[in-house]
């Protein structure tokens, strides 16, 4: 495989072939409760673009100095620093979203797929690869968020980015808003939709039955 | 493709040392107990001067956009203030603010209200009081002895008043104000600037349309107690409680229980309580 297809590979298969969120099903928690406006969506969007780029390139320089049995620890360390850091920037520069996104800013350190791509990519992976990784799992988990949190924004509250799109009831005109998208499982409903519609697409998305289910069996006994 | 690796080592020395070092360095076998100290020691210092440097570097701006959200919920409390159609929206620069003495609820004037820290007093010993367990509601065991308060004056007589109040609610400390009206028997507002309540439960507290049913409500009871509070579940209209209880949040009950100790403790004899005595005899 050449170096340019790999790196290729390496971008824009996190996209929709390997996205984390369909089809790895990781980082949920985040998606569900900060996809409740689009302006949140976008800052965590960001936010994890940002820590998971640059936590792979890290990691990816230091790796084989990394001895095995603290390689988690130090990767730990290093994405926990970077959280910090981006915390520490949206609390200076955007005050007011960074109270909205409370703790989940900080959990961005518990967030499944920036770990998962330390360890299973920059581990192994040459710096420019690992940073090719980084931004396309982190804009293959952004799209999916902007996507859910235009949705939620948009027939939730009838605004998009807080301006008015659908004159809503309340303030005299003819939408009435989805109460269910202001809430955390209309985030789920969305992804499983999202889900259904990627695997029909991309049929080899489509895992393998775990265990095949009988068919039902009369057993003649009457209970 | 080269090898991206550049590490550590280049600190100090002069040239033949340090890249002897570094080769010693490189030698050492990844899984020896020498190199998981030092590759640890490496990245833990990495990581100690990028966090330290941004806390330090981005403080100060932090510290501005804190006071501002501060000021902010003030303006939020004015929002509900009874202004009367037509007249112009209260604004925060129409307020004066003044130091009050809490144990006798007189105005300290000596003391300049803009370079007022009533936090940084709480936990000096000079500044502050302990505050004996028994009417310890809020459980903040010491306050300062003095707090800032803000004023709405007409014609010297006082139309509103804001207080500063703090309390422990189910995870954390919540820090808010409180407006009442110039006579300190009517709620005008309550908004929490800083709290680290559960979200989507007791973060609730910042709802604005929870924060709405605060106005009009009744402070004192009918002994001349703080009736005011937070019930447990809805309100039931008619009963006496409506007259100055709030619905409770659903699934924050302790968060309740925590405004409702943090508004008793503050309005009542231990907190400001002199100082409305002193509002309420000169409206009569």
């Amino acid at each position: 495989m050449s170096t340019a297809m790999s790196m290729r590979r390496a971008f824009i298969d996190p996209l929709i072939n390997e996205n984390p969120i369909t089809l790895q099903i990781l980082g949920l928690c985040s998606a569900l409760a900060v996809t409740k406006t689009l302006a949140t969506a976008l800052i965590m969007a960001a936010a994890v673009t940002v820590v998971i780029t640059l936590s792979n390139a890290t990691i990816s320089l230091i790796r084989n100095h990394m001895p095995r049995h603290v390689r988690l620890i130090l990767q730990i360390t290093i994405i926990a620093s970077l959280v910090i850091v981006v915390d520490q920037i949206l609390k200076a520069y955007a005050y007011g979203l960074s109270r909205e996104l409370s703790v989940f800013v900080g959990l961005i350190v518990t967030n499944c797929i920036i770990m998962g791509r330390a360890e299973a990519f920059a581990m192994k992976n040459n710096v420019r690869l690992s940073v090719l990784d980084g931004l396309g799992n982190g804009l293959g988990y952004s799209w999916i968020l902007i996507l859910v949190g235009s949705v939620r924004e948009l027939f939730g509250s009838g605004t998009l980015l807080g301006a008015e799109v659908f004159r809503t009831v309340s303030a005299g005109g003819w939408y009435h808003p989805a109460a269910l998208m202001l809430l955390p499982p209309s985030a789920f409903f969305l992804i499983g939709f999202l889900i259904w519609a990627l695997r029909s697409w991309r049929v080899e998305q489509v895992e393998p039955e775990e265990f095949a289910v009988l068919p039902a069996v009369e057993t003649g006994e009457a209970r | 493709m080269p090898d991206d690796d550049q590490h550590g080592g280049q600190h100090g020395g002069d040239r033949a040392g340090a890249s002897s070092l570094l080769r010693r360095f490189r030698a050492l076998p990844n899984d020896s107990p020498a190199k998981a100290v030092i590759v640890t020691l490496l990245v833990c210092i990495f990581a100690s001067v990028l966090v330290a440097g941004s806390a330090v570097l981005l403080r100060p701006k932090q510290i501005a956009n804190k006071q501002f959200a501060q000021m902010q919920q003030i303006s939020v409390i004015l929002e509900n203030a009874p202004g009367g159609a037509g007249r112009r929206a209260i604004d925060i620069a129409d307020l004066d603010a003044r130091v009050v003495e809490l144990a006798t609820g007189n105005y300290a004037e000596a003391k300049d209200p803009a370079a007022f820290d009533q936090r940084g007093m709480d936990n000096d010993p000079a500044q502050s009081i302990n505050i004996p367990p028994g009417e310890d509601l809020a459980q903040i065991r010491t306050r300062a002895k003095y707090a800032a308060v803000h004023l709405l004056l007409r014609d010297g007589r006082p139309q509103l008043v804001v207080l500063p109040v703090y309390g422990r609610g189910f995870g954390s400390t919540l820090y808010g104000y409180v407006g009442l009206s110039g006579d300190a028997r009517t709620v005008i507002g309550l908004a929490f600037y800083e709290h680290g309540e559960t979200p989507g439960l007791g973060a609730l507290i910042d709802d604005p349309a929870w924060r709405r049913l605060w106005a009009g409500k009744a402070v004192w009871d009918a002994d001349g107690e703080v009736g005011l509070g937070v019930a447990r579940g809805p309100v039931v209209p008619g009963t006496p409680e409506a007259r100055h209880q709030v619905d409770g949040l659903t699934g924050a009950t302790w968060t309740g229980q925590g405004v409702t100790n943090l508004l008793r403790y503050w309005l009542g004899g231990h907190g400001f309580g002199p100082y409305l005595k002193k509002l309420r005899r000169a409206a009569r």
